[in-house]
């Protein structure tokens, strides 16, 4: 397998004109020839199946849900970044370029991210033009914030709704595409594998959720955008279907797999409450502009925190980074307060937990304020917790997120398998090791609106691809599989339950794979995985049949697939002898507990190839280079 | 506390359903409505039985996916909040609850306490939404919009598109889902082009599904758990009147669908 991440030559600031330029177009009138599947509706597979229905293409779109519309990034609250200095406050492409490769720690491909800071202006107007009710100001301008810890005010957001409303606007832009024709929805219909015909991507095998009808669709190029993995922990703050099957299925077809194990744990989460708990709610970050993070200063200190006087608390990210205080991004954020959990000073019920105090916000600037700035928020925080935290302050706990990692994808957002683009959340490609708060909207719809459009018609015209139909024995042999596997899932009729079975490995993953990792715990974890899954093949119960709705069985496949991934992601943490952004390995730290990268020997993409079960994936490497941002340890002192 | 808990049980669209009884036992008042009926779930599934189907996804009250009736009212007890939100604090040791799937002609059951949304998702396609193909846009700062018109377009915004307005109108309507999408679009200066043009289509196909018509009860906004004002009714009602008049043969091709007709209670 060789790496070719096809980066323009030249200066970065021309790369993506020059590569759209030298790309090869599809005749207007050939393109309603060309058949595309766009797996996901989210924010990156719907922009980008309404653009290429718009352009002409002939697509289907699937998702899982029951509507496009309930995509997981419906679920992103604090907003969007782009680099528009409409607030005049020093902002830049530059600059957005710059903050998100030193944020991502210095992992990731720089000519994407400068694409993504370039591009991140177009997405905003394209979404004003669509109707997205974005915050204004009296003016009748567009209104801004500043967002995890940036120095400049460049996100944009609609109230706490940001992704639902950026995800309406794609929704109804594809909806309008389903209207003229040019797209096919395929809502409640899960992709169970690809096909793969020659060495190029030629399809996929999709199961009715209503029916479980197995079907088989034929397409000259595959889009997956089927978001993020985290709920490999179980515990996240992901909707409870997201999961990896889709991305996992192609990199069993030879997409490679890359950066498993760089995961994002969110610091203000609201913690969890019992054994029943079945997934975590984040609170706003933007809560952390105001709010002040505390702990007691002893260890079993169990008074009420208001009886807990000043000089007795540790406002300890003020203390230990005094010139970016609450605001430290987001991993130096939750390793801190596992931090002061673990030396016994975590506080409510469990012990895992912070305080996020407004006491004194309140009272400098009045309890109105607060409310106009944060009321929906406290809202769901009481609804949730029963709390008032207008009057005691709130308690949160980092939780599982975001997934930087995903399909190695090259500069044109195609995985190792030709004719398979990944987009989202589902690739590895911008935020290196740590993603900036508010970036996530701006790459899905960067990716959908304008990279794929380019991208996809580049490959299609550049290729002469055979005629193939859902006859030809390599479909025929891929619905075999599946069907043998659904069939396997109902046979075992074991003792446990699926979920069961994945509130474990959640619980494996957290503690081994999780905020910190050492060399010891991750070979436990690699043992114990491997046990499980067995196991689980073994003893799990799944009920009901395969020929109806059986969310049971839904789960059961995805569950299977995380307990490869979640092998996969430890190998990757115990195999990258370094510490940088959300990856963070106990023997690699400096003097002060800071993350210790190793950029001699670690400065690259790590891309797994699968290598068929139990066995060992193969390593590749693609060297990341540093030419305009140099790399130089994060501080935030 | 223990509670009973009276389910729907439908096997599929076809076959008919029933109630069945089922005891929650030990519920802790921390969970949320859903996590009570995962440990149901997990109890039947332990016992050989089916589990019972409910939608959810996000269950952070954003995704619309989950909604069933609790005791006759949509989402529960709680105003302004979805079942995936609704907490069990909010119920008492020893109650008795009644569960149901939305009751539409237009929502058939699938499964359940699932049913077929699909016909708001139709409603959407024939208009909901502002044609600007990507790249035409302007820079976003080209055109100022109003704070209050950008801030009430965001109210009307804020559906979430879960049904449960039109399982709590006796007439079985989707005038709350409907005006909330055309007043969203109407306010902002980008959608005044179609404007008329939006109203007529999505009242058009609203009309073609088997939604009942709108007499301004006002169930939909009491229950509604994004608290969309029944304003957006009748701003739906004028922009579709306005546009009829200006063209008046789309209202002459429209009257057969507007004529009164039987409820689409099921
Ligand atoms: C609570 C929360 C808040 C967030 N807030 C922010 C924020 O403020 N700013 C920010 O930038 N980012 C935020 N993020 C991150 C961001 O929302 C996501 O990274 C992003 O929305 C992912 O978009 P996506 O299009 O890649 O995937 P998704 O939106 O997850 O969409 C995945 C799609 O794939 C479909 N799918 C998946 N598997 C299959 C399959 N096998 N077959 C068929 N269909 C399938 C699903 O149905 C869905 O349509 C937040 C995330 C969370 C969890
Ligand atoms: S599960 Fe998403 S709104 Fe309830």
């Amino acid at each position: 397998m060789a790496l070719d991440s096809r980066v323009p030559s030249g200066p970065i600031e021309q790369a993506w004109d020059r590569a759209r330029f030298e790309m090869k177009l599809v005749n207007p009138a050939n393109k309603r020839k060309y058949n595309v599947i766009v797996v996901g509706s989210g924010l990156a597979g719907g922009s980008a199946a309404a653009t290429l229905g718009e352009l002409g293409y002939n697509v289907k779109c699937f998702c899982f849900q029951d509507s496009p519309r309930r995509a997981h990034s419906i679920a992103a609250q604090g907003g969007i970044n782009a680099a528009k200095n409409y607030q005049n406050d020093g902002d830049s492409i530059y600059r957005l370029f710059y903050d998100t490769v030193k944020g991502g720690d210095f992992r990731s491909r720089e000519a994407n991210v400068y694409r993504l800071a370039q591009i991140s202006v177009h997405i905003i107007d394209q979404c004003v033009a669509q109707g997205v009710p974005f915050a204004r100001e009296y003016g009748g301008f567009l209104a801004n914030r500043s967002f995890g810890g940036a120095q400049v005010s460049r996100t944009f957001y609609a109230r706490g709704q940001t992704g639902q409303q950026l995800l309406l606007g794609a929704y109804q832009a594809l909806e309008a595409q389903v209207d003229a024709g040019r797209v096919k929805m395929f809502p409640r219909t899960e992709m169970l594998d690809l096909v793969v015909i020659d060495g190029r991507a030629r399809g996929i095998v999709s199961r009715s959720l209503v029916t479980g009808k197995i079907e088989t669709h034929v397409a000259d190029a595959v889009i997956l955008a089927t978001g993020g993995y985290g709920n490999v922990f179980y515990l996240s703050t992901n909707a409870k279907g997201s999961n990896c099957t889709a991305i996992w299925r192609a990199h069993r077809r030879g997409a490679a797999f890359a950066n498993p194990c760089f995961t994002q744990i969110h610091p203000t989460c609201i913690p969890v409450s019992g054994e029943y708990q079945s997934k975590l709610t984040l609170m706003s970050e933007s809560l952390r502009n105001d709010g002040r993070i505390w702990v007691p200063r002893d260890p079993g200190d169990k008074r009420s925190p208001s009886q807990i006087p000043e000089n007795e608390r540790d406002y300890y990210l003020e203390r230990r980074y005094p010139s970016f205080g609450n605001l430290v991004p987001r991993d130096v954020a939750s390793r801190a307060a596992k931090a002061v959990c673990d030396e016994g000073r975590g506080v409510g019920e469990t012990g895992l937990g912070v305080y996020l105090d407004f006491g004194d916000a309140i009272k400098r600037l009045g309890r109105h304020v607060i409310e106009e700035r944060y009321g929906n928020l406290f809202e769901m925080y009481e609804r949730i917790t029963g709390d008032n935290p207008y009057v005691t302050p709130m308690r949160i706990f980092p939780a599982i997120h975001y997934t930087m990692g995903g399909l190695w994808v090259d500069y044109q957002l195609m995985s190792t398998i030709p004719g398979l683009f990944v987009l989202g959340e589902a690739n590895f490609s911008d935020h290196g090791a740590n993603r900036l708060g508010a970036s996530a909207l701006m790459q899905g719809l960067s990716d959908g609106y304008f990279v794929i459009p380019y991208t996809l018609g580049n490959y299609l015209a550049s290729n002469k691809l055979d005629k193939v139909d859902a006859a030809s024995p390599g479909f025929q042999a891929v619905t075999t599989d599946v069907e043998d596997r659904l069939k396997r899932l109902l046979s075992v009729r074991g003792k446990r339950t699926v979920a069961s079975f994945h509130r474990e490995l959640g619980r494996i993953m957290w503690d081994y794979c999780g905020m910190s990792r050492n060399a010891e715990g991750l070979e436990h974890a690699i043992g114990a995985i491997r046990n499980l899954r067995e196991e689980y093949w073994r003893n799990v119960n799944v009920p009901g049949s395969e020929g109806d709705l059986n969310q049971q069985l839904e789960s059961a496949g995805r569950v299977a697939d995380f307990l490869e991934l979640g092998e996969l992601m430890c190998i990757d943490a115990l195999h990258r002898n370094e510490s940088c952004g959300g990856h963070f390995r106990e023997e690699f730290q400096t003097e002060d507990g800071e993350a210790l990268r190793d950029d001699a020997h670690y400065q690259y993409v790590a891309a797994w190839e699968y290598k068929g079960p139990n066995t060992s994936p193969e390593l590749h490497r693609e060297p990341l280079e540093f030419n305009y941002v140099h790399p130089a340890q994060r501080s935030y002192k | 506390m223990n509670l009973i808990l009276h389910v729907w049980r439908q096997k599929n669209a076809s076959e008919k359903g029933r109630m069945e009884r089922y005891e929650a036992n030990d519920v802790n008042p921390d969970m949320s409505f859903l996590e009570m009926m995962d440990v149901v779930n997990e109890n039947l599934i332990t016992q050989g039985s089916e589990p019972i189907a409910f939608e959810h996804d996000c269950r952070e009250g954003i995704c619309g996916s989950c909604g069933f009736m609790i005791n006759g009212i949509a989402h529960g007890p709680q105003r302004g909040t979805t079942v995936c939100q609704l907490h069990m604090r909010h119920f008492k040791d020893g109650d008795e609850l009644y569960l149901e799937p939305w009751r539409a002609r237009a929502f058939p059951v699938i499964k359940d306490l699932v049913v077929d949304r699909g016909a708001f998702d139709r409603i959407i396609s024939a208009g909901g939404y502002i044609t600007a193909h990507t790249g035409s846009a302007p820079d976003a700062n080209a055109l100022p919009v109003p704070k209050t018109d950008a801030d009430r377009a965001m109210d009307a915004a804020a559906c979430i598109g879960c049904g449960a307005c039109v399982a709590a109108c006796p007439n079985a309507s989707a005038a709350l889902f409907t005006g909330a999408k055309i007043s969203h679009l109407g306010l902002l200066p980008q959608g005044q082009p179609e404007r008329s043009r939006r109203a007529l289509a999505m009242v058009a196909q609203y009309n073609r599904e088997l939604f009942g018509s709108c007499t301004n009860i006002g169930e939909c906004e009491a229950v509604c758990p994004k608290e969309i004002r029944i304003e957006v009714i009748s701003r739906m009602n004028r922009d579709y009147l306005k546009a009829a008049w200006k063209d008046r043969s789309a209202l002459r091709d429209d009257q057969a669908e507007t004529e009164p007709k039987a409820g689409g209670r099921r």
